[in-house]
């Protein structure tokens, strides 16, 4: 997991939500839901794009957005469901 | 009494936290009719101040038009004040039936059905017509109805950046394994009054094939040549599967709403849609006061034209002033703030001034995003227009924002 998967995400992250012109450097800290640069209606597509890359199900009850506030929180949540 | 003094103390703890954070609502008493010229209690106990009314949907000026008012007191009088049941039982009378026909003429579609507002039009279509197999591919800045009417359903969401098509292409791509496939997006955006572009949604829908629904609460009634809708303003009638729409803004802005579109799923909302099947229907003295609403724009354009050219000038004449406004056509005019504080400080100042108009900051709109956001009326006459850029500009000078654009505010401001 690791860099690997933290880069993924910031990737992602990027593409997804913000705009191609966009200059904004986004980090495995930089608040993403309570900055306003995700929000809850949109987190749908992190989290399916997650499931999907990771062959994952993540319950609907622990994808609060404190979960998916910044990178570092998504990989500790996704620690649970990953095997090694 | 189930009621303890715990559960007391966690709702007075969340109402404190909301006004700790900002996020209280208060609202006005208005003591006059909807109209331009308004007579507001604000704040309460203040005495009455008489105020231009720059924050309401009231775009054709039709919430207290004579013939309107008259309509309805005529549908009072013969067909009485409720209906005490639920439409399929026996609260559905002939002019429910005519208002809907009327609807589904003026908007272009084969068939309407009506809904107690356009909130449970929304909370009720997408769990009607798609399941789980299915795809909900929404605009990002959708209406707060559609988001809750999205959640009712079991269909797969996927969202796509705002208005960006290429973005919505990917999406429908990703959900090319779906049995069916639905692009949601309002047809006026509420904060910028900005357009979805229907005809590029329409290219990518048939490319596709998904249905499209439309929530064009911001539109019916104004947008397009004889005011039936962004569709028409895109010139897309009859290509717009689903149209969910108000009375309660343009159309006499009473309350009520409706889904109008392919006849199959308006049938399908008849027997399926609960917020129809478990509450009671638009009251009688609404129904006919619409009809007569619509009536009266179907024979003149005269309303519609003059909110376009009241618009126009508002739009030029404001930005003259060195205002830093979202371009665009549409009645809703956002100045643009960026500062959360001074949007309140300015709309609290132009209030001071008979100017009513509403600072709109996160998480309504996008941080860094505050604005005034102001609404033109047909209702406006050119000297309401004039009053309110003559104290835009005094209150803007007094901030010293006048002919700064975005980075100079924020630098002034923060953001």
């Amino acid at each position: 997991m690791g860099e690997d998967l933290k880069q993924l995400i910031i990737n992602y992250v990027k593409r997804e939500y913000l705009e191609e012109d966009a200059d904004q450097e986004i980090t495995e800290n930089t608040p993403l839901i309570s900055s306003g640069i995700v929000d809850s209606f949109s987190m749908v597509s992190l989290k399916t794009f997650l499931e999907k890359k990771l062959q994952i199900k993540i319950p609907d009850e622990k994808a609060t957005t404190d979960a998916f506030d910044t990178i570092n929180n998504i990989i500790n949540l996704l620690k649970e469901f990953i095997k090694e | 009494m189930a009621y303890s003094t715990k559960a007391k103390e966690f709702y007075t703890s969340e109402l404190k936290g909301m006004r700790a954070s900002g996020t209280f609502k208060e609202e006005r008493y208005i003591q006059s009719p909807q109209a331009a010229n308004i007579k507001v209690e604000y704040p309460l106990g203040a005495a009455p101040k008489e105020v231009i009314n720059f924050c309401a949907n009231n775009y054709l000026g039709l919430s207290s038009h004579p013939e309107v008012v008259e309509a309805a007191h005529k549908g009072l009088d013969t067909r009485g004040y409720g209906m005490s049941s639920v439409r399929f039982i026996c609260g559905t009378q002939d002019i429910h039936h005519e208002l809907e026909k009327k609807l589904t003429e003026f908007l272009g579609t084969e068939d309407t059905i009506l809904f107690a507002s356009c909130m449970d039009a929304n909370a009720a279509i997408f769990d009607v017509v798609l399941d789980k197999d299915d795809a909900m591919i929404a605009d990002r800045l959708v209406h707060a109805s559609i988001v809750d009417g999205i959640k009712l359903c079991k269909a797969q969401l996927y969202n796509y950046k705002h208005s960006n098509m290429a973005h919505l292409e990917e999406k429908l791509q990703e959900a090319s394994g779906c049995r069916l496939r639905m692009i949601i997006t309002d047809g006026v955006f509420s904060m910028d009054g900005d357009i979805a572009k229907l005809d590029k949604i329409v290219e990518l829908a048939e490319k596709y094939e998904a249905m499209i629904l439309v929530d064009d609460s911001h539109a019916t009634g104004f947008m397009g040549k004889h005011g039936r809708g962004s569709h028409e303003y895109y010139n897309v009638v009859g290509k717009i599967d689903v149209i969910t729409t108000t009375l309660g803004k343009a159309l006499g802005g009473a309350s009520g709403g409706c889904v109008s579109g392919r006849r199959e799923i308006v049938e399908l909302c008849r027997q399926r849609a609960r917020p129809y099947l478990f509450s009671n229907t638009v009251p009688p003295v609404i129904v006919a006061a619409a009809r007569k609403v619509l009536d009266v724009i179907s024979i003149t354009t005269d309303r519609r034209d003059k909110l376009e050219a009241n618009t126009k000038y508002f739009r030029e004449k404001i930005t003259q002033a060195g205002f830093d406004i979202k371009e665009g056509v549409h009645p809703i005019v956002p100045i643009m703030l960026y500062n959360a504080k001074l949007a309140q400080d300015m709309a609290h100042d132009l209030y001071g001034e008979g100017i009513y108009v509403i600072g709109f900051s996160f998480p309504v709109v996008p941080k860094g995003q505050a604005r005034i956001r102001v609404q033109i009326s047909a209702a406006h006459e050119q000297e309401h227009l004039d009053t309110a850029i003559t104290a835009f500009t005094k209150i803007g000078e007094k901030y010293k924002i006048l002919g700064k654009k975005k980075e100079e505010i924020i630098q002034m401001y923060g953001l």
